[in-house]
């Protein structure tokens, strides 16, 4: 791999040549690999460099039906953030957030995490009371946040409508400084170039269509490249997750949804913050290229189309102009939606399956953008040794026999 | 927007309906008598297909009734409505 510095910035300027390699090979599919990681999302890349990098394993393949990062990880609004109310979330986002402080560093790529703040705002007494449960809870969990109060936030965020007759009026809002945001396409791409380096396969267009069983543990994939065997398969596959499961006789507490965003065409600088409502649907911040990122809440129904209904968006739109009224007039550019892995507790599905050899990753619904490291890491150390990371024990998906349930529906609902 | 054909009021917007999920889930007549893993099942696992899936609808803010559709996840086509036996 060549490392990126000034240095080489500057021979490459000079040579004016195309100094620059391409960021990862593009092997055909080997015969068999020690693990093969499906889906070419930032989970499963992150699961791959770690495997390699943390654990030595290094004869992997990432395997992509698509092009890598063309899942929700390049469709979502980047929001990074770890003020989860319950014990065990809090530890794992926390810990995903560490790991992308430091992620441009150890990538050797700028994946432009950028720490601007984020502001959950609470609209009713009632909400106000939760937000101020889970910031006490975070801040005994050692995470960063406060409380902030309406006066505050109308001198923190001048273009907030805090007026007491709004249509949702503002009482206040957590505020968590280290949350922020960061480039998706270059965490993928930065991950994609970090686990080549390593010796990682990534195989795109490549789709999974089988998973091939030997006396009740994982042989390997079929895929349209091709068979390929394996004593270790992950499944990182977010919106597909019940498909590839069901290829293994493997049924998850999954339904999959459209959740749709739009950005705006670019402005000048107008919103140095994350803002975010999980009341009213709806969350926002802006790009460094000036557009307005804003999100929405799921489509009601399962749909695997990539498209949800105007209506949805509407609504987000709505509540946006509502609470910044200066951005009636923006004229939104583009439009889209990702097929997100929701579950009956908002919570993810990590660890190994009834099929030994035959792990999942999934269920991060709407907010595993954020987790993106974090995932990867712990996944890593669960193929590698068989065992769960102690992050991800409490996310097995036997939680659903037992009732350990980790109800997060209050910090991640519709919103990330 | 998806169009739904009431079966009472006949087509009506998307938004005066509710979602009610995968349908054809029966509740277990004797809970007791189940495993942990089959009352799981029963609670929680879903089939969540890529294609033709079998669903419930409410007209929540219409007749207030119940019906079943067929529906394919990726085109969002309703292929059939039909009534709760
Ligand atoms: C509109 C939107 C906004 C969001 N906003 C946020 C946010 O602000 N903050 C946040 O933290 N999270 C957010 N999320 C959620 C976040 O995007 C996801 O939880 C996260 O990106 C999931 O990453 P992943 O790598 O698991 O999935 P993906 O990036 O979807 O990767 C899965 C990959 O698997 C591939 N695949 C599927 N089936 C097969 C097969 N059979 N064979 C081979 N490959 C296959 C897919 O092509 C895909 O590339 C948002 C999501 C959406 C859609
Ligand atoms: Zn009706």
């Amino acid at each position: 791999m060549k490392r990126y510095s000034v240095f080489a910035l500057a021979r490459n300027a000079l040579r004016f040549g195309p100094g620059w390699p391409a960021l990862w090979r593009s092997p055909d599919p080997k015969a068999s690999y020690d693990a093969v990681i499906v889906g070419g999302g930032g989970h499963g890349l992150a699961t791959a460099c770690y495997l390699a990098s943390e654990h030595g394993i290094t004869n992997v393949a990432v395997l992509e039906k698509g092009w890598i990062g063309g899942g929700n990880t390049g469709r979502n609004t980047t929001i990074v953030r770890s003020n989860y109310l319950w014990d065990d979330a809090a530890a794992l986002y926390e810990k995903s957030l560490q790991l992308f402080e430091g992620l441009s560093q150890a990538l050797n790529f700028n994946v432009m995490f950028s720490q601007r703040g984020v502001f959950n705002l609470g609209h009713s007494v009632h909400e106000m009371r939760d937000i101020a449960r889970r910031v006490n809870a975070n801040r005994l969990n050692g995470i960063d946040g406060r409380l902030v109060g309406a006066d505050e936030l109308a001198r923190l965020l001048p273009i907030l409508n805090v007026s007491a007759r709004g249509r949702y009026p503002v009482l206040g809002a957590s505020f968590q400084p280290r949350g922020g945001v960061a480039r998706h396409d270059a965490v993928a791409w930065g991950l994609a170039r970090a686990a080549d380096a390593r010796g990682v396969d990534i195989i795109q267009n490549c789709e999974v269509t089988g998973i091939r069983r030997e006396r009740g543990r994982v042989a390997g994939v079929e895929t349209t490249r091709g068979y390929i065997r394996a004593r270790k398969v992950g499944l990182v596959a977010a919106g597909h997750s019940s498909v590839l499961a069901s290829m293994a006789d493997v049924r998850l507490p999954i339904e999959s949804h459209p959740l749709q965003a739009l950005v705006s065409e670019p402005m000048k600088p107008v919103l140095d913050t994350v803002v975010m409502s999980n009341a009213v649907h709806a969350y926002i911040s802006q790009s460094d290229k000036g557009e307005l990122v804003v999100g929405a809440g799921i489509d009601s129904w399962n749909g695997y189309g990539q498209r949800g209904s105007f209506g949805t968006v509407e609504g987000a739109l709505a509540a946006i102009v509502e609470m910044f009224p200066i951005f009636s007039r923006v004229r939104m550019l583009r439009h889209w939606a990702g097929i997100v892995d929701t579950t009956p507790d908002a919570c993810p599905i990590i660890g190994e399956t009834p099929v030994r050899g035959l792990f999942v990753n999934c269920g991060w619904g709407t907010g595993g953008f954020k987790a993106t490291p974090g995932s990867g890491w712990v996944l890593a150390h669960t193929m590698a040794t068989g065992e769960p990371h102690p992050l991800n024990a409490p996310f097995a998906l036997n939680r659903f026999v037992t009732g350990r349930l980790v109800d997060e529906h209050g910090a991640a609902g519709v919103a990330h | 927007m998806l169009l739904i054909e009431c079966p009472w009021c006949g087509p009506r917007d998307e938004s005066e309906f509710s979602y009610g999920g995968e349908a054809h889930i029966v509740r277990p007549p004797e809970p007791d008598r189940l495993t942990d893993e089959e009352w799981a099942d029963y609670l929680f696992m879903r089939k969540n297909p890529r294609g033709r899936h079998l669903e419930q609808w409410c007209h929540a803010h219409g007749c207030r009734q119940w019906f079943n559709a067929e529906r394919d996840t990726v085109t969002s086509e309703i292929v059939r409505i039909y009534r709760v036996e």
